[in-house]
């Protein structure tokens, strides 16, 4: 059946009595209503996709030189710094943020107002600049000294991945501050009392009660920071450090195939951030805050997701059965 | 000190901003007292219990637990505030039970019950676990072990609570309405264990709304409204003659 305008106006007298009973309606077979808006949509959306695949297929561009360098060394180790700057940086975010959401509660007006400014500072200035800010700390601080436990010249103290991990990591702190700061305050207030009652500390009150229960609740955004952590290390390519995009470039500047290393570098983003994607996703419904209720997933990631844990089931079915 | 009440509370205040949530109260209970306190919604019965403890900080009045100043120090002839590391310890002392259980959510009944005794006394591990098991014995929570608190009905939660606070060997047992977050037909085991509790000797102060329980546990009643204690009084002599109006009237208004 097709709608033609005038079905679609409102009825304007009452439908015919029914002459059915209920239980005969409620037998009969349903059928979905076919929408011709969606329909449209689906082929203009189709076709628009069609046309990029058409263009991609007949630019001026080296598929061989992408596979080639997908799996060359040089890209490898880009790639397993991008890694390790992602967990350095992150592990540093974290120990900062949790630093700084405490004290931002804290009683103590000096502490909370220091954890306020440090949040005002990181959060307020690019993090570009900030990168650029640590990696010239040479030109105003000539040596690093902390008694008995380091003394050098900044200039080889900080080395390109010292100010890759600073820059990124003291940034990240920032923001985890609020973050944690926020998961803090969504603990149940009664828990709190509860630790005081048993003559608790607050240190230990923070360690065993309160902190865990905030990781469970900050864990989605933690996953968020993660996978934008690990697109953010490719800033660290202003300072030198050879992660993945500055080893890209440093090919692309002999070779010159410029679009053809840029893909390479794309797809090992996509391939990690789908690790990660999946990650989370399982991390998620293991502490059993999945959202499966919640957010409407997209088609494509149903599918993906759907696949990837009937691949799992399956392969843990089998070896239960070995 | 042997002759001092257990627990004295003289001229206790303890205001928000400028209202006065509660005014000048005063109250002993001797070793193995059980005092109900009751009183309309807003009359400050959990302020008292909470001021008890120095959960909330009173404004005025002093608090003595078994001979020992709470919060302050006699210096001469002033007070002085006490370190927070020497109030937790007297906090210690008093064990408090809270309308909504506020059990550790991250943790399991067992480890509930450990964690006083084991991080803030520092007591050895196994001697601690017997005796969690045996508290929780005694609430007839032996089931649940490893349970966490959510997979718990509110009964359960607020028995394991109970052996929560008792672990800590406490000298006196604070209520806070115990049983008024509770489905009604929850609340009869979380009252027959306090019953036992109070049968045990324990000094308990019990803020509730359950007048059934107050008459039949309660040692001393206490009534109050707006803030203040308007009557006082061995529990049977309150429940059947109160000697002030607004008394009668409460009574009479939930009975």
């Amino acid at each position: 059946m097709t709608l033609t305008g005038a079905e679609r106006k409102l009825p304007e007298q009452a439908a015919e009595p029914l002459q059915m009973s209920a239980a005969d309606l409620s037998a009969l077979p349903r059928r979905h209503r076919l929408s011709i808006g969606r329909t449209l949509s689906a082929i203009a959306v189709l076709a628009v996709l069609g046309l990029i695949c058409l263009s991609v297929a007949n630019a001026h561009f080296d598929w061989g030189v992408v596979s080639q360098y997908l799996t060359q060394g040089e890209i490898l180790s880009g790639v397993e710094r991008t890694c390790i700057l992602t967990v350095i940086a992150m592990a540093l975010g974290l120990a900062l943020g949790t630093l700084g959401g405490v004290c931002r509660l804290s009683s103590n007006r000096v502490v909370s107002s220091s954890a306020w400014l440090y949040v005002w500072f990181f959060r307020g200035t690019p993090i570009l600049v900030q990168l650029l800010l640590w990696f010239n700390l040479a030109l105003i601080f000539p040596s690093i000294s902390i008694p008995g436990i380091i003394h050098e010249p900044m200039n080889s103290f900080m080395s390109p991945l010292m100010a890759a991990t600073l820059g990124l990591g003291v940034n990240e702190g920032a923001y985890m501050s609020e973050i944690i700061r926020g998961g803090i305050l969504a603990v149940d207030p009664g828990q709190r009392e509860a630790a005081m009652t048993l003559g608790a500390s607050s240190g230990h009150m923070y360690r065993r009660i309160i902190l865990p229960q905030t990781l469970r609740i900050i864990l989605p955004t933690l996953g968020n920071e993660t996978i934008g952590m690990l697109k953010f290390t490719s800033l660290a390519s202003i300072v030198s450090y050879a992660e993945l995009l500055e080893t890209s470039q440093q090919i692309y500047e002999v070779t010159t195939k410029v679009m053809e290393l840029l893909i390479v570098a794309s797809i090992w983003y996509l391939i990690l951030t789908s690790v990660l994607t999946f990650g989370q996703y399982y991390l998620e419904r293991y502490c059993g805050r999945s959202q499966q209720h919640g957010r409407p997933r997209a088609l494509v990631e149903q599918w993906i997701m759907n696949g990837v844990t009937r691949l799992v089931e399956r392969r843990r079915a089998r070896r239960a059965v070995l | 000190m042997s002759s001092r009440p257990l627990v004295e509370i003289s001229g206790l205040g303890k205001r928000f901003d400028t209202h006065w949530v509660l005014r000048n109260a005063s109250l002993t209970v001797e070793k193995g007292e059980v005092v109900v306190i009751l009183g309309p919604s807003g009359a400050g019965k959990t302020t008292l219990a909470r001021c008890i403890n120095f959960l909330e900080r009173p404004d005025e009045g002093v608090v003595i637990v078994d001979g020992e100043l709470m919060g302050f120090e006699l210096r001469g002839s002033s007070l002085h505030e006490l370190s927070e590391r020497r109030l937790r310890l007297q906090r210690a002392n008093l064990g408090m039970v809270f309308q909504r259980f506020n059990l550790f959510n991250n943790l399991t009944v067992l480890e509930n019950v450990m964690e006083g005794p084991r991080y803030v006394k520092r007591l050895p591990k196994a001697e601690v676990e017997d005796r969690a098991r045996s508290f929780l014995a005694r609430v007839g929570m032996s089931a649940k072990l490893d349970a966490y608190p959510a997979q718990l009905s509110g009964g359960q939660q607020q028995r394991v609570a109970i052996a929560r606070a008792l672990a800590m060997d406490p000298k006196v047992m604070l209520f806070d309405e115990p049983t008024s977050a509770l489905d009604p037909e929850l609340v009869g085991e979380v009252l027959q264990v306090m019953r036992e509790l109070a049968e045990s000797g324990m000094t308990m102060i019990v803020v509730t709304h359950e007048i059934g329980f107050a008459r039949e546990v309660g040692d001393t009643a206490v009534f109050m409204v707006g803030g203040e204690i308007i009557e006082r009084g061995p529990a049977q002599q309150v429940f059947s003659s109160p000697s002030q109006e607004r008394t009668a009237s409460f009574l009479a208004s939930v009975l």
